[in-house]
């Protein structure tokens, strides 16, 4: 029989996981507010691009890029595909796009240090050498063998997303690979 | 081996799933006879040089590719968004 006093509290993707930190690189988890997947219609992009700055503040982003900050950022997600983090989608954004709510589908978590970037080159394929990969950039790629984006807000911070269903292994990844540059570094 | 995929630019193979020889371009009309149909489901040629295939960008953009490379020599020589592609959805 249900407990009328039961009271039910949200997990974070990352709950009981980070924060996690390993000489001088932190993995910490960001709790990035709404996530909507946003794909134009066809035909639709510029008006999209016009309506979305107009509603948002945010400059759509060019494939590989993203725009905005932490309160809300606009990220590159694959062709023809947008994801907005932070604010509610405005609603006038249908008449030229289809949204997603995409908010409990992804673990976002945040890698910063020095070294942060030759944590990742350990579990991804992408060229992430300052002048290729700068901060604002964004890539859909692998970590390990998982789907990731990777976008680098700084020269040493990286926000790395996962599919929630995948967190633990993510954060794992993430460790090893941590462990393994403080590792050398103590050489 | 690596793809400079359209959207995203050159990525290493491993982001990159293979499905085959570009065919699926190629759908025979319906009123086609059933000799072309045929060979449309059933028959492949397996080139030694220049051959065109398929590739999804699995853990990247998402995108379907057209990737023409030369099997003896593992060459690419160009890719393109399926989309743009002779018989592509436009």
């Amino acid at each position: 029989m249900a407990d009328a006093s039961l009271s039910l509290a949200a997990l974070t993707p990352c709950a009981g996981l980070l924060p996690l930190t390993i000489g001088a690189l932190s993995l910490s988890e960001v709790e990035p507010g709404h996530l909507t997947a946003i794909a134009p219609l066809r035909g639709k992009a510029d008006a999209l691009a016009a309506a979305f700055k107009a509603a948002h503040g945010l400059d759509w982003p060019a494939p590989n890029r993203a725009t905005g900050g932490d309160d809300a950022r606009a990220v590159w997600f694959g062709h023809a595909h947008v994801l907005l983090m932070g604010p509610a989608p405005d609603p006038a954004l249908v008449a030229h796009a289809s949204l997603t709510d995409v908010s409990d589908g992804w673990a976002l978590v945040l890698l910063q240090g020095a070294g942060a970037a030759d944590v990742l080159a350990r579990i991804s394929p992408i060229d992430l050498r300052p002048g290729v990969f700068q901060p604002g950039h964004t890539a859909r790629t692998e970590l390990l063998h998982m789907q990731a984006a990777i976008t680098r807000l700084r020269d040493d911070a990286f926000l790395i997303m996962g599919f929630r269903s995948m967190a633990r292994t993510m954060v794992h990844d993430l460790k090893i690979a941590m462990e393994g540059v403080e590792a050398r570094r103590a050489d | 081996m690596r793809i400079t995929c359209p959207i995203c630019g050159e990525r290493d193979r491993r982001e990159f799933y293979y499905q085959g020889d570009a065919v699926a371009l190629r759908r025979p009309e319906v009123d086609d006879t059933p000799e072309d149909w045929d060979a449309y489901l059933h028959l492949r040629d397996n080139p030694a040089g220049v051959t065109r295939d398929l590739w999804y960008h699995e853990t990247g953009c998402g995108a379907w590719l057209v990737v023409t490379r030369n099997t003896v020599t593992h060459e690419v020589l160009g890719t393109v968004l399926a989309r743009d592609a002779a018989g592509g959805a436009a």
